[in-house]
């Protein structure tokens, strides 16, 4: 009993966390918890062939299932906290509550007697034991269950199924497009820049400069931008004069002549700091290891 | 030998948690998967009584629990992202328009 | 006071087969229907020569029926009722209905009337209809007459005779509204037919109620079963045959559609409203004599009933102006005299056919003739137009005249015969009724001068562009042959020839000593007819006749001008109450169950306007309902265990 009072008040806590959490992601993760834990239960409950069960197909496979399409759907969706069908919440807290109470009651009214235990039904091994209920009384409906699996299998491949309404496009369209692009709205035919790589510094969310110094907004990912997490160039120039001053402090100033390619890239809205950067520009990773 | 009593309370307290879960949450997938846990609690008093009556159909049930919610879910989910990819929604108060 | 049975011997019908020349029965009515059935399905094909057929066949029928009657003749008294079974008709249960015929001294009778009359008048049809484009019709609808009525008169059980009753029912209605573009030809056939409906439904109720008496419908049947019912039963059966009698012979309180069916052509007026289909009530008493022997009430019943007809019929042709209504209510007042010797039991039976064979001969006489004379005067048929007419049409007024004195009684013609006999019985019976039938007698008297009078005699009265002429002669002959028989017909009684030749069917004539002497009688009824006459000629004969009628009369007058408000009783009595009846139930259709089945669909359609709010789309509200129906299954199951 000791394992199970010990994941009871967890498993309690996280199915609670469901109700409140507002990220589906993070639903799911409580839920794999509770499961687990269920796992655990089933351990001690002596149905081991379960336990593996339980962790195989719901932790690992319809749980995965869930943040797939979490994913697919967006996983920074998150709910609105606001109710709109009127009196639905207070309604579905009290229904909850009388299910949990009439519960209660019918359980209070019952008396289960001894456990019998499973030691005599799980004598050959729990796993030969259940084979056996199996595959003789349960046949039947084990192999209506196999016809029920392959529907869903077609079921979930004709519902996910798209049908294609328009002609694929082969290269030859996709370049007449690019070109017809370029020449209505004068989209850039060509490939899109690749995000800025610096001798200090080398990710996806920096955008790379342009020849005049300024900053390429299409070299960073949408995603990147719309979540706000893109740096700015001109930033990092400051932290390289921090860096250059904290450096040049003691034997008064750093070489100047350093390495220009990285340094020449700040820029940017601030046109004053980058005719400043442009002179200072520290090379090597030092300052960032020492950070 | 463990009495089997607080499997099936904690069981019902985690049903309880599901249906509230369930008439509460509007994304679509966060009902489903209350939807789940309410399946497994059920799952868990089955296998309870299982050990309590000393026999094995407790468990063949909830195998059999398991393989549906499986199905289920298969579906369920292709029937989530079918309605997403028209309606750009998640939510199940936006698939409202099948009313008087 | 009324009942002539006491102690009288009831005959039973129980005929025997048929051989010889009887086996012939079935031709008699065969002829005229195989005549009805060509001129009706063959179509225009025989519009040619149709009335030529549709006369052949009822000449036909009338000659088998002189052999059949001769063979009768032949044959001993008890030996004089054969019956031939054709096949059987149907059999449901317990009845067995056959298809036999019944030929017996009263049926030898009516079927030399029907046919004979009958073809004489498919004879005049054929010069009266001349330039009628469907005449061929009209002889399909004749001969389905006389074939229907054949078929009521010849037929041995009530069913066969309800089948023929049916059918000159419905040869009626096709005859009065045989000019269907008048509109009160095709109302007055409707009237008729509907009025029929009535009497019908009488005599089909007494068909029902005989088989539930006695098992079967067949006249030997009830008539040997008929003295083991209760007196109770056989009144009820008395009242309901006399109902369908009513209905077909125009007997108040079922009088009024005579009057209007003389809108049909008048040789229908003649055969079917005079001399024989109205006469079928009559005959329908005479033949359940057996059951009206043992039901005094319902016989007292008749008298009255015929009583009061013969004298409204006799007032309302006092004061009509259409000659053939004057006919048609001189018809009713006639019929009454007849339904009085019915009502009189055995003492009257024989004398009621009496009159009816004679009133036959002499009001197809005077139809034929008063069609004649509208020939004659394009088509008019108010007398006040007339006037003078004799010496233009000398072989109608001739005629006409044989049948005038026939019908008043003069001494040595037919009527005089008939009539006084009844009288005579009636008086043996009780002076209130003798005394009413000789008033009868009277006004006849005084009605039938007043329509001669103002026919033949008086000054001439007829618009410039009116050319009267005699018509041919095959008008004009039939017309004599009738009034040869009008005059004749009298030889019948002769040494009580027909009383006892009718003995085996309605029983022997029970002699009762009459309160004077029989030729006191007779010189009574004489004295009263000849008073009417009388004042007949000082009334009209004397006076100058107003083309129009004169409005400044007497209520008595106005009365009998307006059917003695036989229409007014009717709509008042009947129709007006039904009407508000229907309206009323109408109404209460409309308003209670419609309006609870409206009202019980606009509250559930309201209840549903409102519950289907529930039906918001969210599927979250409806697994909020279902968790609800969930709690209530697991609080029921617990208040169980509780409990």
């Amino acid at each position: 009993m000791t394992a199970f009072w010990i994941l009871a008040p967890i498993m309690v806590i996280a199915a609670l966390g469901i109700l409140f959490v507002r990220k589906a992601v993070h639903a799911a993760l409580l839920l794999a918890v509770v499961m687990i834990s269920i796992a655990v239960l089933y351990a001690v409950l002596e149905a081991p062939f379960l336990f593996a069960v339980q962790i195989i197909v719901y932790t690992g496979a319809i749980l995965m299932l869930f943040l797939f399409v979490v994913m697919l759907v967006g996983v920074d969706a998150s709910d609105s906290v606001v109710e709109t069908i009127r009196g639905q919440r207070v309604l579905a807290v009290l229904a909850g509550l009388g299910l949990g109470v009439v519960l209660a009651v019918g359980l209070s009214q019952i008396t289960l007697g001894t456990v019998v235990g499973l030691e005599n039904a799980n004598e050959g091994g729990n796993v030969e034991a259940l084979a056996n209920i199996l595959f003789s009384r349960y046949v039947f409906a084990f192999e209506t269950t196999s016809a029920l699996l392959i529907t869903a299998a077609v079921g979930a491949m004709v519902l996910a199924h798209r049908e294609r309404l328009t002609p694929k496009a082969r290269q030859p369209e996709t370049a007449a497009q690019r070109m017809r692009d370029y020449a209505e709205h004068g989209k850039h035919p060509g490939p899109l820049p690749s995000p800025g790589v610096y001798a200090r510094h080398n990710a996806v969310d920096t955008p790379a400069l342009l020849p005049d110094g300024s900053p390429a907004p299409t070299s960073v990912s949408r995603v990147l931008t719309a979540r706000g997490t893109v740096r700015s160039a001109p930033a990092f120039a400051d932290d390289i004069e921090d860096v250059k001053a904290a450096l040049a402090g003691p034997d008064g100033g750093a070489s100047s002549g350093g390495d220009q390619s990285a340094g020449s890239g700040y820029n940017t809205e601030n046109p004053s700091t980058s005719a400043e950067t442009r002179e200072s520009t520290p090379g090597g990773e030092e300052p960032e290891v020492s950070r | 030998m463990t009495d089997v009593t607080p499997y099936i309370v904690l069981s019902a307290i985690l049903f309880t948690i599901g249906c509230v879960g369930v008439l509460t949450r509007r994304n679509a997938i966060v009902v489903f998967m209350c939807i789940e846990l309410m399946l497994n609690s059920c799952n868990l008093a089955l296998v309870a009584f299982a050990k309590q009556h000393g026999n094995l159909d407790g468990q063949i049930a909830a195998f059999f629990v398991m393989v549906v919610a499986a199905a289920e879910v298969v579906v369920g989910l292709a029937i989530i992202m079918t309605i997403f990819r028209t309606r750009r929604s998640a939510s199940v108060d936006d698939a409202s328009l099948l009313k008087y | 006071m009324l009942n002539m049975s006491e102690g009288g011997h009831i005959p039973v019908v129980d005929p025997t087969g048929t051989d010889g020349i009887s086996s012939l029965l079935w031709l008699v009515i065969a002829l005229p229907l195989l005549g009805a059935a060509v001129l009706l399905l063959a179509g225009r094909a025989t519009d040619k020569w149709g009335h030529w057929l549709g006369t052949l066949m009822s000449a036909g029928s009338f000659v088998v029926s002189l052999l059949l009657f001769v063979d009768l003749l032949g044959r001993d008294e008890g030996d004089r009722q054969v019956s031939q079974h054709l096949w059987e008709w149907f059999s449901v249960g317990g009845l067995e209905v056959g298809f036999d015929l019944l030929y017996d001294p009263l049926a030898a009778l009516f079927l030399l009337l029907i046919t004979g009359v009958g073809t004489l008048i498919h004879v005049y049809s054929i010069g009266y209809m001349e330039h009628d484009p469907r005449r061929r019709r009209f002889f399909a609808y004749l001969n389905l007459f006389v074939a229907a009525m054949l078929m009521l008169i010849l037929s041995e059980n009530y069913l066969g005779l309800f089948l023929g009753w049916e059918g000159v029912g419905l040869a009626s209605y096709l005859l009065i509204g045989f000019w269907q573009h008048k509109p009160s030809a095709a109302a007055a056939a409707k009237k008729a037919f509907v009025m029929n409906r009535v009497g019908d439904m009488g005599l089909s109720l007494a068909i029902a109620l005989m088989f539930v008496t006695f098992g079967t419908t067949s006249f030997s049947g009830v008539s040997a079963a008929a003295s083991g019912a209760s007196e109770n039963t056989l009144t009820a059966l008395g009242l309901l045959l006399l109902l369908g009698a009513c209905g077909k012979s125009a007997q108040v309180p079922l009088q009024g559609w005579l009057l209007d069916a003389m809108e049909g052509p008048t040789p229908v007026s003649a055969l079917i409203h005079a001399a024989t289909m109205v006469t079928a009530g009559v005959y329908l008493i005479v033949r359940s004599n057996f059951i009206f022997e043992l039901a005094s009430t319902a016989q007292t019943v008749v008298v009255i009933v015929a009583v009061v007809t013969l004298l409204w019929g006799a007032i309302i042709g006092c004061a009509k102006d259409d000659i053939k209504k004057a006919l048609a209510g001189s018809t009713m007042s006639q019929i009454g005299y007849m339904m009085l010797g019915a009502g009189l039991g055995a003492a009257g039976y024989a004398f009621a056919i009496f009159h009816l064979l004679t009133h036959g001969f002499f009001k197809a006489n005077m139809f034929l003739g008063a069609g004649s004379v509208m020939h004659g005067m394009n088509d008019d048929v108010d007398m006040r137009r007339y006037g003078a007419v004799r010496h233009a049409m000398p072989v109608t007024f001739l005629t006409f005249a044989m049948g005038y004195l026939a019908i008043i009684g003069f001494p040595g013609f037919s009527g005089f015969w008939s009539k006084d006999k009844i009288i005579e019985s009636a008086l043996a019976d009780s002076w209130l009724v003798g005394g009413l039938a000789l008033l009868g007698a009277g006004i006849t008297g005084f009605y039938m001068t007043r329509l001669m009078l103002l026919t033949f005699f008086t000054e001439k009265r007829w618009k410039d562009d009116v050319h009267p002429h005699e018509s041919p002669a095959v008008m004009t002959v039939p017309l004599i042959v009738l009034a040869a028989l009008s005059v004749l017909a009298g030889v019948l009684l002769l040494g009580d020839w027909i009383t006892d030749f009718l003995a085996p069917v309605v029983g022997e004539v029970a002699h009762h000593d009459p309160p004077l002497p029989a030729l006191a009688i007779t010189a009574l009824v004489t004295l009263v007819v000849a008073v009417g006459v009388a004042a007949a000629w000082f009334l009209v004969g004397k006076r100058e006749v107003p083309i129009t009628p004169p409005q400044d009369v007497s209520f008595a007058t106005r009365a009998a001008r307006n059917d003695l408000y036989g229409d007014a009783i009717n709509e008042g009595l009947v129709i007006g109450p039904g009407r508000h009846a229907v309206h009323g139930v109408t109404l209460a259709d409309r308003r209670a169950v419609d309006g609870v089945f409206t009202g019980t669909a606009a509250g559930i359609g309201a209840l549903g306007t409102v519950l289907r709010r529930a039906q918001n789309g969210f599927v979250r509200s409806y697994a909020l309902s279902l968790l609800g129906g969930v709690l209530l299954v697991l609080l029921a199951l617990l208040a169980v265990n509780l409990v």
